[in-house]
């Protein structure tokens, strides 16, 4: 067990009935990174992360997170191993009878002892980081639109100050500005306070933007893995289907890639990655440029 | 559990075949997969006896407000009404036989030991049976139950067992609340119909009901509190997909609780009758 891997799955197998799902995937997490599973609906990614967040149990193979064998895992090694992590849930997946300050405090009024004036302050701090007005702790999960649902979501996994944290889709469903903003929240998390990050994600501006290694999920194995430029260099069928198509240019070459700064040689600053691994340049620009910011948008 | 692969049939025959058959697989897993859910409360449960401090005190005392106290007035209402329908379905017969006293018999016995356990357990089915499948179908289908298990929180021990111990304190108390209104609109009903007076009605009912038929009543509400709760709870952790299979969900826990606890209670018949009591 190498200490710098954070995630490590060998040979993980998964079965609904006769459907196989995955068959003998090999991944690696290490520690500090971005790193993001891609593939087609249906190619088993969020089932792939439910076994890494003990929420499924694989057919076969080893899945240890932060150096903790899974199968097998006893309750109160995976309690402890629950609260060593954070997950965002692809709807939030917050207690719709709990206010957002609620909610936020549950885990540490659940976990730690203590007061509630603490817990709320904490809450506050979260909300904050989360990037939410004050007044939006008040509110119910109802009263939120889908961007806050997120944030929120992503404040209460931050609660117990994870050292490893899940997102299942950050940006689908949200605008393009709540989408810049998400990917901004993502990269300061990880360059401020140090976490290992893993998302499940379609959208390629986010992952230009921020993932530092990526996998291709199809056909029940990990078709390739290595930073965005990378895999746009790769040949495989499953991985083109990604890159081709206008979405996909127009994302590789929308003008925040460019635009963002390499910035300090930080081993794990992304764009200074790009920018110094001497890889391809993404594709040239469509002729109608998408804007990620539309026009009409006041700044 | 292995899944039973639906075949796709040819013809018509073999399609209604395949059907009853995909119909009996799935009817046998179910039941399997309530058994394994009992078993699992039960672990729970116990890991409770085992570590009192763990009991969560707010769900269960909230419980006991939603289902028991909420529900005093349908439940009195209803078993009030029930015990002037069966007086006055009874004082016909009565009247042609001169027998106008032993309206307080009938109504007794057959009050306090099957219609007052029976009415309240179908009430509070509809009622809080429901809701609580409906609660946890609502919090499968959004995640929520997910989330409460990725932060640390057994959803069994926060959703499921004060749901259950807060119905087998309440229906037992709900059950006596009706055995009182029930013989109180029998009383109402005879001293209308049959010219039995109070006084006359509580003489009677004190020799006719012993001590054996009121407890006879109440120790079926237990066992109706328990089927209800748990076929709420795990028809809501079945849910699966979208708001559809929620409304679907909470409306087979109505029907599953009531069909079992009928079920249930012409089982308590045949073991009265065999030991005869
Ligand atoms: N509980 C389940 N029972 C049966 N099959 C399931 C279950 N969960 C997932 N599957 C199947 O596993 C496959 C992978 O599902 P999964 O949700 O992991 O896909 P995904 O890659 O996340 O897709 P998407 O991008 O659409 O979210 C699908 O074919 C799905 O039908
Ligand atoms: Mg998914």
């Amino acid at each position: 067990m190498d200490a710098e891997n954070v995630i490590e799955l060998r040979q993980v197998s998964t079965r609904f009935g006769a459907h196989v799902v995955h068959d003998g995937i090999d991944l690696t997490v290490r520690r500090g990174e971005i790193f993001a599973l891609i593939g087609g609906s249906g190619s088993g990614k969020s089932t792939l992360l439910r076994e890494m967040i003990l929420l499924h149990e694989p057919n076969s193979g080893s899945i240890r997170v932060l150096g903790v064998e899974l199968a097998d895992i006893s309750a109160a090694d995976a309690l402890a191993l629950r609260l060593r992590w954070g997950v965002m849930f692809q709807h939030g997946g917050l207690f719709g009878a709990l206010t957002v300050t609620e909610n936020i405090g549950l885990p540490l009024r659940e976990h730690t002892d203590q007061t509630d004036r603490q817990i709320d302050q904490i809450a506050a701090a979260k909300l904050a980081m989360a990037g939410l007005r004050p007044e939006v702790g008040a509110q119910y999960p109802a009263e939120l639109s889908g961007g806050m649902l997120k944030r929120a979501s992503l404040a209460r996994a931050l609660a117990l100050e994870p050292e490893l944290l899940f997102l299942d889709e950050p940006t689908a469903g949200l605008d393009p500005e709540s989408a810049g903003e998400v990917d901004q929240l993502v990269r300061t998390l990880r360059d401020q306070f140090g976490l290992c990050i893993v998302m499940i994600s379609h959208d390629l501006d986010l992952l230009w933007q921020t993932a530092d290694r990526v996998a291709v999920l199809a056909d029940g194995k990990v078709q390739g893995v290595g930073a965005m430029a990378e895999l746009a260099a790769m040949d495989h069928p499953a991985i083109r289907k990604f890159f081709d198509g206008p979405r996909g240019r127009a994302a590789a070459s929308s003008p925040d890639v460019t635009k963002w700064n390499p910035g300090e040689p930080t081993r794990s600053n992304p764009g200074f990655r790009r920018a110094a691994s001497g890889l391809p340049i993404p594709p040239p620009p469509l002729e109608i440029p998408v804007l990620r910011r539309p026009a009409w948008k006041p700044k | 559990m292995p899944a039973i692969a639906p075949n796709p049939a040819a013809g018509p025959l073999t399609s209604a075949l395949a059907r009853l058959g995909m119909r009996a697989a799935a009817v046998f897993e179910q039941g399997v997969a309530l058994f394994a859910f009992i078993g699992e409360c039960a672990v729970a449960f116990a890991g409770w006896l085992a570590h009192p401090a763990r009991i969560r005190w707010r769900p269960i005392l909230f419980n006991i407000r939603g289902a028991g106290f909420d529900a005093l007035p349908i439940v009195g209402l209803l078993a009030f009404l029930l015990g002037i329908v069966v007086a006055y379905q009874g004082a016909d017969q009565l009247r042609q036989y001169g027998a106008n006293i032993f309206v307080a018999d009938l109504l007794g016995l057959s009050m306090l030991r099957e219609f007052a356990p029976l009415i309240t357990a179908i009430i509070i089915a509809g009622r809080s049976g429901s809701a609580y499948a409906a609660q946890i179908g609502a919090m499968s289908v959004s995640e929520e139950i997910d989330a409460m298990r990725t932060l640390g929180i057994a959803p069994l021990e926060m959703l499921v067992l004060p749901k259950v111990i807060a119905l087998l304190i309440v229906l037992p108390l709900l059950t006596v609340f009706a055995d009182v209104l029930g013989v109180f609109g029998g009383m109402l009903m005879a001293r209308a119909q049959l010219d039995v007076g109070f006084p006359e009605f509580l003489d009677r009912f004190t020799k006719a009901v012993g001590v054996t038929d009121y407890l006879i009543g109440i120790c079926k509400a237990p066992v109706f509190a328990g089927i209800i709760a748990v076929v709420g709870c795990f028809q809501g952790f079945r849910a699966q997909g979208g708001a559809d299979s929620v409304g679907r969900q909470t409306t087979r826990s109505v029907v599953q609780a009531i069909f079992l606890v009928i079920v249930a209670d012409a089982l308590f018949s045949i073991a009265f009758s065999a030991l005869g009591l």
